[in-house]
């Protein structure tokens, strides 16, 4: 294989240029740079007439080394073969088109950037109550035609979300439990109010750590499972397919999910807020001495039963937070991998700030709820 | 006959205790165009994933330019994939990537060209397909099929590949557009001296193209050729398979 090379022979009063070798891909590694200083020699500057028949081959990089160094033009006398010659030709499509510089920052652009987040904020909002309001109609259609109740997706959903979380919310529940009950234990022996942690477990986990446990976790397990079907769905234009059989895709797609989510984030809560009592029961007995007998006589004395259904009420919020947002995310996702990956990774994060979010205006609202006197 | 650019010896692949192929030989000679054809099921595109390295056969032995696909020095493997182009049936863009950048993808990896040149180079590229400087922004998921199957193409002889792989090249296209690419490549071919391996089952691209053919069947190559060569065999499939085409054929 030929080394490309340029060299120039003085003959009579202006050089001449000759290139020889590969000028191709391969051939021009690790020589490029030193062929352009030389191409843009003073000789080359001078030299009338390009001898290019020495060149075996010549690829587009050949070319549009060449090309560039002549100026983007041919030079007057050129000698090459046929094959070469149409390879340039093929170069001088290249305009004096050069990339776009790279973007620099400029000042004020992180005020520009804010008012984006905050136009991007609005629209998600706007999105989500579009959706809710899509879903409603979506009911009442239902209630019209009840043949068109996706029971099927509806039983498919409850499992999916319900069911199959039972193993990882108890386990997490129980070790909450233990850790909470564990860490409180230690407190309460300097004081001498070893008593007082059936109030704290009690109140604690069933008015507050259980409904955010099971919403955290079913954010990632759920949310984002719904999220990315939705986005492959968009994706793959299934749900382009289902629309166009006459089937509403938020008929068939979305109002399952969510009333699947909001009847079973309830009955999860209840199973998670239990499975982390029993976990701080355990861990009451073997820390404090505290039988689970007088634990369990004590529990519904100092908690009210107000704060059970605070809990379930909460499970329902969460559980049609979680849902509306990871399905509006997974309908948002634009036909490319990058932004079902971003969408569903913005589905997770929103669920879980908006869970945060409605369990402050719980903890606002229900102040005077539920609490012992 | 100079050296093959592919060369099969004794394949066979199963899966399960199903037999693709057993026992199949092929040799493409350098500078052809080579067009595969065959049955559904009868092992087309398995074969082109092997020659590509995609999936390891069983038994047998593959060359590709001379060289074997897994010779264990992974510098080799990776050279060897720089010198062939694949345009795969639907194109296989990457989404989150416009087309600048995708053409730019294979030329970027290679690590010593700069920005300009590699710029420039794609524009090159993107006249060749006879496309324009403006789609270079496009994200793949805004252009028609026949386009996305041209941003493949130049983005498959981003490397000025030696060998050019082609699954169903005209698959999905209209009449229109499949002749369009059809003597697009058929220009290119001849503009950069590519050998040309082809899988296809339409019988226009396979007359305008190829200048031999293959047909799989019965787990092997029934016969290997000319067009012409290959039409005279006798075979069912052979027979009904191009006995659609010489009506087809008869009636241009």
């Amino acid at each position: 294989m030929g080394v490309p090379t340029v060299s120039f022979e003085m003959t009579g009063a202006q050089p001449v240029a000759v290139l020889s070798g590969e000028w191709t891909l391969t051939g021009l590694r690790g020589r490029l740079d030193t062929l352009r200083r030389q191409l843009a020699s003073a000789d080359a500057a001078r030299a009338g007439h390009w001898d290019l028949r020495e060149v075996t081959r010549l690829d587009s990089l050949g070319a549009t080394t060449l090309w560039r160094a002549w100026g983007d033009r041919l030079p007057e006398r050129l000698e090459a073969d046929p094959h070469t010659l149409d390879m340039l030709r093929v170069a001088a499509v290249l305009g004096p088109c050069r990339p776009a510089p790279r973007m620099r920052p400029r000042r004020g652009d992180a005020l520009v950037a804010l008012g984006r987040l905050g136009g991007a904020l609005v629209a998600q909002l706007l999105g989500m109550i579009a959706l809710s309001g899509q879903i409603l109609f979506d009911a009442v259609r239902m209630l019209r035609f009840p043949q068109d109740a996706p029971l099927r997706e509806l039983s498919a959903n409850l499992y999916k979300t319900g069911v199959t979380a039972l193993p990882i919310t108890a386990l997490v529940g129980f070790l909450i439990g233990v850790v909470l009950s564990y860490l409180s234990a230690l407190q309460l022996k300097t004081f001498g109010a070893d008593v007082f942690i059936i109030n704290i477990l009690g109140i604690g986990i069933i008015r507050e750590l259980g409904p955010v446990l099971v919403a955290v976790l079913v954010a990632g397990r759920s949310g984002s499972a719904m999220t990315a079907q939705l986005g492959v769905m968009r994706v793959t234009e299934e749900i382009d397919a289902l629309v166009t059989m006459g089937v509403p895709a938020t008929l068939r797609l979305v109002l399952p999910k969510v009333a699947a989510l909001v009847a079973a984030m309830p009955l999860l809560v209840l199973w998670t807020s239990a499975s982390a009592l029993f976990g701080g029961m355990v861990a009451a007995a073997v820390q404090l001495d505290i039988g689970f007998g007088f634990f369990l006589d004590t529990l519904p004395r100092v908690v009210p039963i107000a704060n059970l259904y605070i809990g379930f009420g909460k499970g329902l919020a969460f559980g049609l937070v979680i849902a509306l947002v990871a399905c509006h995310f997974g309908l948002t996702v634009r036909p490319n991998t990058e932004s079902l990956s971003s969408n569903t990774t913005r589905s997770v994060v929103s669920a879980i700030t908006c869970v945060i979010l409605v369990d402050a205006v719980f903890a606002i609202a229900t102040r005077h709820i539920g609490m012992p006197t | 006959m100079s050296a093959p650019v592919i060369d099969i010896r004794g394949l066979v692949t199963r899966f399960g205790s199903h037999l693709v192929h057993d026992g199949l030989d092929l040799s493409i000679p350098a500078g052809e165009v080579m067009a595969l054809v065959g049955g559904s099921g009868s092992g087309k595109t398995t074969l082109l994933r092997q020659v590509i390295g995609l999936m390891r056969p069983q038994r047998g032995d593959i060359r590709v330019l001379g060289q074997p696909l897994f010779s264990g020095d992974l510098q080799a493997d990776r050279v060897l994939r720089q010198r062939f182009g694949m345009l795969f049936q639907q194109g296989a863009l990457f989404s989150a990537l416009n087309v600048l950048e995708n053409i730019a993808f294979p030329l970027r990896e290679l690590r010593w060209l700069d920005r300009e040149t590699i710029h420039d180079l794609v524009m090159i590229k993107l006249a060749m397909v006879e496309l324009e400087p403006r789609h270079a922004w496009l994200m793949p998921a805004e252009l028609s099929g026949g386009m996305v199957k041209r941003v493949a193409l130049a983005r498959a002889l981003a490397l000025e590949p030696e060998l050019l792989l082609l699954d169903e090249p005209t698959a999905g296209l209209d009449p229109d557009r499949s002749a369009a690419f059809v003597s697009l490549i058929r220009r290119l071919r001849d503009q950069l001296g590519l050998s040309v391996v082809l899988v296809t089952h339409d019988i226009d691209t396979l007359s305008a193209l190829a200048t031999r053919v293959a047909v799989l069947g019965d787990r092997r190559i029934l016969a290997e050729g000319t067009l012409d060569h290959v039409m005279k065999q006798d075979h069912p499939f052979i027979r009904s398979f191009f006995g659609a085409a010489r009506h087809a054929g008869s009636a241009y």
